[in-house]
């Protein structure tokens, strides 16, 4: 064979037989093909614990109730008693040791989700109480009248 | 010397018990063998009941500080659409930011700052409807990753490797329900697991938790005492993009023919 071939034929050789070589260094033990084969599951193993590993955010509304026993008896008198704590509250994480305190969301937009009024005849949203933003106090947050853990009317302040 | 005779009696004997083994003494009862075969019998499903769903945003809001997706870039692994069908026909769809803040405008987004006013004497139907990974039986997503960083795990839940993921695109252009994105700051590939980590320590996804109205609930197909799989095989559900055959696992109640 003419050295123009052979020579770059022996560098691909070498590059073929270099990959192969860093190959089963490189590649971690568990990835493979594991029980739905080939086509959906051929992954790295490991990688199913590292997700199991991301740190929860929101505790639910049952990791309130020692402390807080109190919010949660007024809020359990109300319709508001299905919403958890932390859509208002903020995801608690390791609270009361971090963050120390929460930050309460307590903007028109967080009410004016549910309670603008959209009067759709098929979906639930038709029977929850709303108003028009632009014309029902605009400029005020709802907060400064109604109190959210005791919705009724008797609740204004 | 050994006789033909007595090697074939000895070796008949040898071979029975070799391949007698003490396993095969054992009695197994019915239950017994229900629970070792139903050891690894978890499925993860879905199901939205599209009637309860007021389009609160409340899910969006808590899937994405839950699963740290940058709160104000326009990518979520959950969203929320609207559909407002007047009465001459027509479809009016929309999704502000997925519906992070809810809807809060009766008005339908047009995107790029347009909006379009709706009477709602028009209004034929107008409901919501909350969108997320089907965690596909069969998911195209898998089947077109080059290096094998998204797979379908035991339980169901499709999963992507971002330390593997190379960031060429395939499985956000195969997902035929268009729940895969770039995550802004990994730069892998994104999407709802159903809040793998959380699952997996007997608590429910985010975005269920968050739900006020019941409208989202997760189960185990393979478990028949578990309510969300009684309704799914008992009861009318729907998916989504049937005609794909990519047998989606989000099931949903009160499905329009307008929904894609």
């Amino acid at each position: 064979m003419k050295n123009h071939v052979l020579r770059p034929l022996l560098v691909v050789l070498g590059l073929v037989a270099l990959v192969l070589l860093i190959r089963p260094f490189y590649v971690p033990k568990d990835f493979g093909v594991h029980e739905r084969g080939y086509m959906y599951g051929w992954y790295r193993q490991g990688n199913i614990e590292d997700w199991k590993k991301v740190t929860v955010k929101y505790q639910g509304s049952e990791s309130c109730k020692d402390c807080h026993p109190d919010k949660i008896e007024t809020l359990s008198q109300s319709p508001h008693a299905i919403i958890q704590c932390e859509n208002c509250h903020g995801p608690a994480l390791e609270h009361p040791s971090a963050p120390e305190k929460l930050p309460i969301d307590r903007t028109r937009g967080q009410c004016l989700r549910c309670h603008t009024k959209l009067s759709y005849p098929t979906s639930a949203r038709a029977g929850l109480k709303g108003i028009d933003p632009g014309s029902h106090n605009p400029d005020t947050e709802c907060v400064s009248c109604h109190n959210p853990h005791k919705p009724s009317l008797e609740g204004l302040k | 010397m050994i006789s033909r005779r007595d090697f074939i009696k000895k070796a008949t004997i040898a071979a029975a018990g070799v391949s007698f083994s003490a396993a095969s003494i054992e009695i197994l009862t019915p239950a017994r063998v229900h629970a070792l075969k139903n050891d690894k019998a978890l499925r993860w499903v879905f199901l939205v009941d599209t009637y309860k769903c007021v389009g609160c945003g409340l899910c969006v809001k808590a899937c994405k500080n839950e699963n740290e997706i940058p709160y104000d870039a326009n990518v979520t692994r959950t969203w929320v659409e609207r559909y407002v069908i007047t009465k001459d026909g027509k479809l009016h769809a929309d999704s502000p930011k997925g519906a992070r803040d809810g809807f809060t405008d009766p008005r339908i987004d047009l995107g790029m700052g347009r909006t379009e006013d709706i009477k709602t004497e028009d209004i034929k139907k107008a409901f919501f409807v909350p969108k997320l990974c089907n965690q596909c039986e069969n998911p195209p997503c898998v089947q077109v990753c080059p290096v094998g960083a998204t797979y379908q795990a035991p339980d169901g839940v499709v999963l992507v490797d971002r330390s593997w993921c190379i960031g060429c695109g395939y499985c956000i252009m195969a997902c035929p329900y268009g729940v895969r994105f770039f995550h802004p700051k990994h730069h892998t590939a994104e999407k709802c697991n159903f809040c793998y980590h959380r699952i997996n320590k007997d608590m429910k996804p985010a975005c269920v938790q968050a739900c006020p109205f019941d409208a989202r609930k997760i189960g185990n197909i393979k478990d028949p005492d578990d309510p969300v799989a009684k309704i799914i095989t008992t009861e009318r559900v729907g998916i989504l993009k049937s005609e794909y055959g990519t047998k989606p696992q989000v099931f949903y109640i009160g499905l329009d023919e307008e929904v894609r």
